[in-house]
């Protein structure tokens, strides 16, 4: 039986488990990142982290768990309320909805019923992922929308800029996997990797997919819609207790969420890593075994997620826009053509290794005659009132710039005899200071 | 969701007939809402409802591929251009009602009449001419996205070409319409143009005003900026702040105080006025203390 029909075989009740256990899975691993996080960021600094709360610190997002929704709420005046209370579910309920389409194993038996570890395997998965994140960023727009102050706003604006331009990047480079997996199935995309994984096949894609989850989920170092040093808060700065717990979880959920697609897509989903997969005739590839070798590529991407926020300096706004549409996505549409390309020629029959070679390297010598005679950029020398600059483009001072003229240093000698009076004992008075005049 | 495709034969089947009783009413609400509703933000807000309730039509009548499309691009990236700009406009304003076209709403209730009217005659047509197809052979073995591909590429390339042709065409256009070069005379200079700007000589001073001093007593904006020498600089004193009347009124405080330079021999010499005011400072600390 394929996917598709041992999926549509499920009995209710086991739709209902596989349902409950998903609606688990972001709330437990929004618990769990949030003490790895700051625990691998103070690794990451030498100091220790969260401590006080349970051995090495381990209960700290528990009690951040019951302390979030009992804090005070504050709604401002200014606020559009609806909207208001609106905007944290918006941005939460689309992220639970993307892990249905995630695989997270292949046939297994659960209380002697045959099935999939997904709880849909639609024709169209990857597609269902790409929709909720557009979703979900109406929950950030909104809520920088209806909390009426400046701030958030300007994130909430940012966050529309960047998450559009970003999504861009990232369906273009799933194209790729579409092209060499021919289906746009999530289950179909794993299966498609037995004979190698699509991280190394098609390495642009991936790593433009890495750099667009990062971008798309607002994490370091393309958190701008709520850079701290800049916007407070950005989009949640008005937001407190639970609807501020919201969009934590809604936050670290979509990290999971972009996490396990890239596991899918790109690391093999739940199939076994290289050296384990030899062993046994690839026994631990099958039952309950591939669980933990999703979850592990899983936490792996998750681990570069924090460590990219433990290392990198924010970006600023236009250099990230620049990024997205001047590198990300003519790139992205390159390596499609590419791609196209190597697939056309392989269908082809007729055509040998050597003649594809041949063919290439002709039009790779032809593409670099082309680029050689595309002139250099000209300098322009030509204006005379150019302000002279340094070899590091800084601007140098007119030569007419009058330079101060060092105050004049009292020798050393001197200066010792100017200090000596301090030496007289208290009680004593030798200085003649206004103050002590006027008492 | 597939065995409800699989199952959905000519006739509705109840799967599909829920849905569409659930769905119906609330895109209609969400057409109606969007109609009436005073701010702006909220209208496109309904908008997106009655999209997401379409696509979610969509994918119930065997089109997975064109109801999530449907949410991608029309919910997720038009909407949200949409709300950008609602947004950039501001929550307050309200739409201006002087009528800068002549004879505008004329034509628009003429032309919108016209298109209900030709809507109309579609949906009524489609009640009664049209044949129910059903699209089994099409999504055959989950291959919903491999014939939707094959038949643009194929049977539909030229109106395809030409949409796309369409879309460039105007992003183009917007692109041209909305250009500035920034480096045309009277454009805002860029940060290294004005740099150069300023040690040629086209401003008064290279480098910005000096910022407000901060003391351990005071993180006022008013407080004065201290040169190397320990006098006040001047340029660091705003002229828009209040507290700069102590500055204006600082005559007549001497005056009071019985501070004023007296008749001075060395009257002429342009240094005289800063030390006075250095005297002064401390006579009245040592008054205070009195």
């Amino acid at each position: 039986m394929t996917r598709a029909e041992l999926l549509a075989d499920d009995p209710l009740w086991l739709i209902l488990i596989k349902a409950v256990v998903l609606l688990l899975i972001g709330p437990l691993m929004t618990m769990f990142m949030v003490i790895f996080e700051r625990k691998v960021v103070a690794w990451m600094q030498h100091r220790p982290g969260p401590n006080r709360v349970g051995p090495w610190g381990l209960l700290q997002s528990i009690a951040d768990a019951i302390k979030l929704p009992f804090k005070e709420q504050i709604i401002p005046t200014t606020a559009d309320r609806k909207v208001y209370f609106l905007a944290p579910i918006v941005s939460v309920i689309p992220s639970f909805l993307a892990f249905s389409v995630i695989p997270f194993g292949p046939q297994v038996s659960i209380f002697g019923e045959q099935t999939v570890l997904q709880l849909v395997d639609l024709p169209v998965g990857a597609l269902v992922i790409l929709a909720c994140s557009s979703l979900g960023v109406y929950g950030i727009v909104l809520a920088g929308w209806a909390s009426g102050s400046a701030y958030p706003l300007l994130g909430g604006l940012r966050s529309a800029a960047q998450v559009i331009s970003y999504e861009i990047a990232m369906g273009l480079s799933i194209v790729g996997v579409i092209l060499y997996s021919h289906s746009l199935s999530t289950g179909d995309i794993v299966d498609a990797q037995r004979d190698g994984w699509y991280f190394y096949l098609l390495i642009p894609s991936f790593v433009i997919y890495l750099i667009s989850m990062v971008g798309e989920t607002n994490r370091a170092p393309f958190d701008l819609p709520e850079a701290e040093s800049e916007l407070v808060g950005g989009f949640h700065t008005e937001y407190s207790s639970m609807k501020f717990a919201m969009f934590f979880l809604a936050e670290y959920t979509n990290m999971v969420i972009v996490s396990m697609f890239a596991t899918t897509l790109f690391l093999g989903g739940y199939m076994a890593p290289w050296p384990i997969s030899l062993i046994g005739d690839n026994y631990l590839n099958t039952g309950w075994w591939p669980v933990l070798w999703f979850m592990g590529k899983t936490m792996l991407l998750l681990f570069v997620f924090v460590w990219l926020r433990g290392t990198l300096p924010r970006m600023r706004y236009d250099q990230f826009m620049r990024l997205g549409w001047k590198v990300l996505v003519p790139v992205s549409l390159v390596w499609i053509v590419v791609i196209a390309g190597i697939r056309a020629f392989r269908n082809e029959p007729n055509i040998s290794t050597s003649q594809i070679l041949v063919f290439g390297g002709v039009a790779l010598l032809v593409l670099i005659a082309v680029a050689m005679l595309i002139p250099d950029k000209r300098a322009r020398a030509e204006d005379e009132y150019l302000v002279p600059v340094t070899g590091g483009g800084h601007p140098v001072p007119p030569l007419d710039l009058e330079v101060p003229k060092p105050p004049k240093r009292r020798s050393l000698s001197e200066a010792k005899v100017a200090r000596k009076p301090a030496a007289v004992p208290a009680g004593q008075s030798t200085s003649d200071t206004p103050d002590k005049e006027s008492e | 969701m597939s065995a409800v495709l699989a199952a959905a034969a000519a006739e509705v089947s109840t799967g599909e007939a829920i849905a569409f009783w659930v769905l119906g009413p609330v895109a209609l609400a969400g057409a109606l809402g969007m109609i009436f509703a005073r701010n702006a933000v909220h209208s496109a807000l309904w908008l997106v409802l009655t999209m997401l309730s379409l696509g979610v039509m969509y994918m119930v009548q065997q089109a997975p591929f064109l109801g999530f499309v449907q949410i991608i691009v029309y919910t997720g990236a038009v909407m949200m251009l949409f709300l950008f700009v609602l947004m950039l406009v501001g929550r307050d304003s309200s739409d201006s009602v002087v009528e800068v076209l002549r004879g505008q709403r004329l034509w628009a209730t003429v032309l919108g009449i016209g298109i209900a009217g030709l809507i109309v005659g579609a949906v009524s047509r489609s009640l009664t001419d049209v044949p129910v197809e059903n699209l089994q052979q099409q999504n055959a073995g989950g291959a919903n996205v491999n014939n939707l591909g094959k038949s643009i590429f194929t049977e539909y390339l030229f109106p395809f070409e030409l949409t796309s042709a369409l879309l460039i065409t105007a992003a183009m256009g917007a692109m041209v319409l909305g250009y500035l070069n920034r480096h045309e005379k009277g454009m805002k200079r860029t940060q290294k143009e004005l740099v150069e700007a300023r040690f040629r000589g086209e401003y008064e001073r290279p480098s910005p005003l000096p910022g407000p001093g901060v003391f351990a007593t005071a993180n006022s904006v008013a407080t004065p900026a201290l040169l190397p020498d320990g006098s006040v600089a001047p340029e660091s004193l705003s002229r828009l702040i209040d507290s700069t009347a102590s500055e204006t009124f600082s005559d007549e405080i001497k005056s009071v105080a019985g501070t004023e330079p007296g008749p001075d021999a060395h009257a002429l010499t342009p240094s005289t006025k800063d030390t006075s005011t250095t005297d002064t400072k401390n006579t009245e600390d040592t008054e205070e203390t009195r």
